[in-house]
């Protein structure tokens, strides 16, 4: 299992000018990068839409790397959205999925069928030209290079530690100090498309 | 409209619609009326086409792409619409993206009772709980309404639904 803030670490030193969208891993995300008018910390909007949001990104900003990392609760809301993105193939996009398998946010009840599936293999099936699947971090941090290297739609399955919240939704750490069209509108200007 | 007249609505004037307001890319799930406006906006260079296999992952994908500068319009069926409900309040209402959302209004029937099939019947009530404004459009006659949907969804930062009457007979030539 990888350890999510870790395996963000790694990621950070190839981030380059990306734009990013760092789904349930924001909570760690926003401690780590140099670049927050960059990034997209939503939180959770409406559960299952992280990976069509950075995919409309990446539709809109051709130019730039949009890099998600996206959570496999989410991904199984919407498997369908694999479908899309392989035929759209935006060679900017960069999907990378935490697999923590279960719903952490909840209490950690597992997700359907949690130990058997595998990601990268549907991500392939869909259409997907270039998976990837791991499970140990330094293996990962190596092939970093590599994944951001050459062009997407590239998927990166993940399997990390689940980092399992008990506490009453109002008790816990609000990591998120933006709203959300705050965010979007500090994206705006600092690629330059809003005043 | 004389209920009288024969209602059409082309897609010919609906991708002037799309056109005239800048739209990027169209977000859609088609239902079986549109194949002809499928045709036009295929070859129309302007527009990318993004299907979805399911019309809730269209609020997001049409968030990320007005987030990223670009203007998208969602093009669904009326149940699909309401199979969108939590997506719709999150990534829409949420982040405030204006955006058209074009609705094809399956069970549509205006000369009488309703026909068996309750999608329709939904719909508005659906729209109202939301409180998304939304204009009918049946022919060619109420094209402005198209375009007061575009300025309104401008001006307020909201989703406004374009519901279009003519299923039957409009597109399907």
């Amino acid at each position: 299992m990888i350890d999510t803030a870790a395996m963000l670490k790694a990621f950070n030193a190839h981030r380059g000018d990306a734009i990013v969208v760092p789904g349930r891993g924001g909570k760690h995300w926003v401690h780590i990068s140099g670049e927050p008018h960059l990034d997209l910390p939503m939180g959770d909007p409406a559960m299952g839409g992280h990976s069509g949001f950075a995919f409309g990104l990446a539709l809109a900003q051709p130019k730039r790397r949009v890099v998600l990392f996206d959570s496999e609760g989410d991904l199984q809301m919407s498997l369908g959205i694999l479908l899309t993105i392989a035929e759209l193939r935006p060679a900017n996009f960069y999907h990378f999925l935490l697999d923590n398998e279960c719903y952490a946010t909840t209490g950690g009840q597992p997700v359907p069928n949690a130990k058997n599936v595998d990601y990268a293999m549907m991500a392939k099936a869909a259409g997907y030209p270039r998976t990837y699947a791991f499970s140990e971090l330094d293996k990962v941090s190596a092939a970093l290079p590599e994944i951001l290297g050459q062009p997407g739609p590239v998927f990166v399955a993940m399997k990390v530690n689940p980092d399992i919240e008990n506490k009453p939704i109002g008790d816990r750490v609000r990591w998120r100090t933006r709203g959300w069209t705050q965010v979007i509108a500090d994206l705006q200007r600092k690629i330059g498309i809003a005043a | 409209m004389n209920d009288g007249a024969p209602a059409h609505l082309s897609p010919e004037t609906v991708l002037a619609q799309l056109k005239k307001h800048g739209v990027t890319h169209v977000v859609w799930l088609p239902d079986s009326e549109t194949n002809w406006l499928y045709l036009l906006m295929k070859a129309e260079p302007s527009l990318t086409l993004v299907p979805v296999p399911r019309e809730g992952m269209a609020c997001s994908i049409a968030a990320g792409l007005a987030a990223g500068g670009s203007v998208p319009v969602i093009l669904v069926q009326n149940t699909g619409l309401m199979e969108s409900g939590d997506s719709i309040r999150g990534w829409l209402f949420g982040l405030e993206i204006p955006v058209v959302y074009m609705v094809g209004m399956r069970g549509w029937n205006r000369h009488g009772p309703p026909t068996a099939d309750t999608a329709s019947v939904y719909t508005e009530p659906f729209l109202n709980a939301f409180r998304i404004n939304y204009y009918l459009v049946e022919s060619d006659a109420d094209v402005s309404r198209i375009s007061h949907a575009f300025e309104e969804a401008k001006r307020s930062k909201r989703p406004v639904a374009v519901l279009v009457g003519d299923e039957y007979h409009g597109f399907n030539k």
